[in-house]
């Protein structure tokens, strides 16, 4: 036998609850992915259709048997409405999100959900003004209600074009509307690419795939932003803080509750109710020393930014945190929520339940949450966590001691307030680092973890090696919980990790060298980072003109599709780790990684060795520093090069 | 005891990952995506029929009478008795489609580009045949012959 955990991932704590799964016979996500091997090739290369009846059809990849559907949709046609329809589900779960986050604004501006309060209003001022609402001589609360119902109406919008458009740089905005992918409202990109690529409609690749972008901007500069602003909005903005990340966050003498999923309506009043000393001295009684709350994917990014509180991992650790045999309750909102949890959870004390209506388990316990009811909701939830202590198992608690520092919450408005000293608020001194070649760039660094790459291993490598040639790293979302745990976002991480010229940045400042800006929902603060880079200027007037690329190095939702697309189109030079599924049609293989440079200013790359991403991406910062005419970089490998 | 490859017609889906196995594992890169990008040509032995509501993932049956090998003009096909299996020397093949005309399975598949067959070599070297690996249905095993035929 080799060393499967070790294989399986890289982060040590994970590795021992993987060896744990093993030797205890518990199938997680990693024991799945080898039984379903060999995966459908058809479905690897996109080149199978389920969209009508006549099928589902399959072109042969060998070139023998058939090369259309029974439509006559080729490999490309098929190929491009498959990929348009996984933007089209990404868009809609962070956009939905959205509203549910504007949905929530209104009720507590209106006063109807009492355990909300504004407490972002300088961010409430700052939007509003973004959609003209009037501010003037009017309350917080109706300015609150006001921005949640014009977000609101942003979904349904029918023309006209989406409000936060307007923040992207002239140029860009321009080049959009020259193209006709302005997106139009939230909603409507999404239904009509459904509509595009049902049978029988658009059979032009390309022209799927700019309908494509157009529903994905709807996304990033839409539904999410929508999600990001209004939820800084509700819940404050966050400033940097300090917290803890890994498996090791759960402890062995308390209560430990594990909040799952994407939204912070749910987990921001949890954290609160968690608080609650009835509620602590029921974990007394029962024998625990207190209530430990901890994170899991983007729900913990929404409240460790916010309120410091631990996450105790990434997607690919919901069902590890189970294995510790040391959580009494996991509560799950939407997306990114493993079926298999309930199965998991039943070898052990831990308590599963789903809270939100749209996402429902067989067989577990489901306790609806509602804005209106928000903290006695969050408090009957942690209630039967605490009353489950009794019945954990001591025996089988195993926490892996793995635990690290990190600092989050970084924003688009504080990271340079932070970085800018005495010039304020400001991106002047990134833009001049940049400038004078001290830094080479920018890189984002997010997405998902996947049982197809050895877990965190992607993640922490190629950042790792960005860092290294001077390349400031945004992150979000599960990749910033992998390098987290790696210690990568933590500031004494620049002098271990960092390159010269980005070490010096990040000790002038006291930065870590790796910026963690939030949830996935979040990458629209990256969106507005890059505006504010090119407005500030010196560094061209696009996006597509700043020395910076994106990378997803172990994707694998529907949601990072969108994300992809709304970068490229935005001007971002953007590396998937493994392929879209669309390599089976050769032509939409080259639209998306050459073609499309040409039409928005950013593509794709496909890169599965993160090593040589980082150098892809690397070439490509240097490519955009030789066309601005910028200085070399001060520093290779750790030496000056330049005066 | 000769072990064969046998069918479960039953359980056959038509996914054809037998096909992508025999294939990208006959390729040079053995890999999916490369294959595809560098435009490989190796084609698959292995084949899934559709006949009377039934999927046949059919490749060689090694059968006793191996009609292919008295057929064979070049003497490029021979029968192994010890191990139950015909012997293709494409070095031999002349690419004049008789085992093809008279495989009673039609298992044998001309491949145009090469001109010459595509025959099931039951996955030389590999501990099993890969179409066997990549079934996710068990609707292709190896089986020995004499167990075959007791059940």
């Amino acid at each position: 036998m080799s060393e499967k955990h070790i294989d399986r991932s890289y982060d040590t704590a994970s590795q021992k609850m993987i060896k744990r799964a093993i030797d205890e016979n518990i199938k997680i996500s990693w024991d799945r992915y080898d039984a379903m091997q060999p995966q459908c090739g058809f479905g690897e290369l996109g080149i199978c259709c389920r969209i009508c009846n006549m099928g589902p059809c399959r072109i042969d990849p060998f070139g023998e048997g058939p090369q259309e559907g029974v439509c006559g949709a080729t490999k490309d046609t098929i190929a491009a409405r498959n990929l348009a329809r996984m933007i089209a589900s990404g868009a809609a779960a962070h956009s939905d999100h959205g509203r549910d986050v504007a949905h929530t604004l209104i009720l507590a501006a209106k006063g109807e959900a009492h355990d909300y309060e504004l407490k972002g209003t300088e961010k409430l001022m700052q939007v509003a003004k973004v959609y003209g609402i009037e501010t003037e001589g009017k309350m917080v609360e109706k300015i609150g209600e006001e921005l949640g119902e014009a977000c609101l109406a942003e979904f349904g919008q029918q023309h006209g074009s989406l409000k936060f458009i307007s923040l992207a740089p002239k140029k860009r905005q321009a080049l959009w509307k020259k193209l006709g992918i302005t997106p139009r409202g939230i909603d409507r990109e999404i239904v009509e690419m459904m509509h595009r690529t049902h049978m029988g409609v658009d059979n032009d690749y390309k022209n799927i795939i700019n309908h494509g972008i157009r529903t994905s901007l709807g996304d990033g500069w839409g539904g999410s932003m929508i999600a990001t602003e209004l939820s800084d909005i509700l819940f404050g903005s966050p400033e940097p803080i300090r917290a803890k990340v890994n498996l090791g966050v759960l402890k062995e003498d308390e209560v430990n509750i594990v909040v799952h999923g994407h939204e912070p309506t749910l987990s921001d009043v949890v954290q609160e109710a968690a608080k609650d000393p009835q509620l602590i001295a029921l974990a007394k009684k029962y024998g625990a020393k207190g209530i430990n709350l901890a994170g899991m994917c983007c729900t913990a990014n929404e409240i460790l930014m916010r309120h410091g509180i631990p996450s105790a991992g990434d997607f690919l650790q919901q069902e590890l945190a189970i294995l510790t045999g040391s959580v009494e309750l996991m509560m799950v909102d939407v997306q990114c929520i493993m079926p298999a949890l309930s199965s998991v959870a039943n070898c052990f004390h831990t308590k599963l339940i789903t809270t939100s209506p749209k996402c429902k388990f067989p067989g577990v316990e489901h306790i609806e949450f509602r804005e209106e009811k928000a903290m006695e909701i969050a408090k009957q939830i942690i209630r039967m966590g605490v009353e489950n202590y009794k019945n954990r198992v001591k025996e089988r608690v195993d926490i892996p001691g793995e635990i690290k520092d990190l600092i989050a919450g970084f924003t688009t408005e504080n990271t340079f307030y932070n970085l800018g000293g005495t010039y304020r608020s400001s991106f002047r001194p990134l833009n001049e680092a940049i400038i004078s070649g001290r830094l080479r760039g920018a890189a984002g660094v997010v997405g998902c973890c996947n049982p197809n790459v050895r877990h965190n291993w992607a993640h922490v490598s190629m950042v790792k090696e960005l860092i290294k040639n001077d390349v400031l790293v945004v992150q979000t979302g599960c990749s910033a919980i992998a390098c987290a745990k790696e210690g990568l976002l933590s500031p004494d991480s620049a002098s271990k990790f960092a390159g010269k010229g980005l070490l010096e940045i990040c000790e002038a400042v006291g930065i870590p060298p790796v910026l963690h800006v939030g949830s996935c929902v979040d990458n629209s603060r990256i969106l507005l980072i890059l505006s504010e880079i090119v407005k500030e200027g010196g560094l061209g007037e696009d996006i597509s003109d700043l020395p910076g690329a994106g990378a997803a190095p172990e994707w694998m939702s529907e949601k990072a599709i969108s994300i992809g697309f709304y970068f490229v189109a935005s001007g971002v030079y953007t590396i998937f780790g493994t392929p879209h599924p669309v390599t089976g049609s050769e032509n939409l293989t080259n639209y998306l990684t050459n073609d499309l440079e040409n039409i928005v200013g950013g593509k794709f790359a496909f890169e599965a060795d993160p090593i040589k991403a980082a150098h892809m991406m690397i070439e490509h910062i240097d490519k955009k520093r030789a066309a601005l005419k910028l200085k070399p970089v001060m520093y290779t490998n750790g030496v000056s090069v330049g005066v | 005891m000769t072990k064969k490859i046998y069918y479960d017609v039953n359980k056959c889906l038509a996914c054809k990952s037998c096909e992508f196995a025999c294939a990208i594992g006959h390729s040079s890169s053995k890999d999916l995506l490369s294959f595809i990008k560098n435009k490989e040509k190796t084609k698959p032995a292995v084949k899934v029929h559709f006949a009377s509501n039934k999927n046949y993932p059919i490749a060689c049956r090694s059968c006793i009478d191996h009609p292919c090998v008295s057929a064979c003009i070049a003497a490029a096909l021979s029968f192994d008795s010890k191990d139950g299996r015909v012997i293709y020397d494409k070095d031999r093949c002349v690419g004049c489609w008789m085992c093809v005309m008279v495989c009673p399975y039609g298992a044998i598949r001309p491949d145009q580009t090469a001109k010459i067959p595509i025959r099931c070599d039951f996955c030389e070297g590999e501990d099993e045949p890969r179409c066997v690996k990549a079934c996710p249905t068990g609707a292709i095993f190896v089986e020995a012959e004499e167990e075959a035929k007791s059940r």
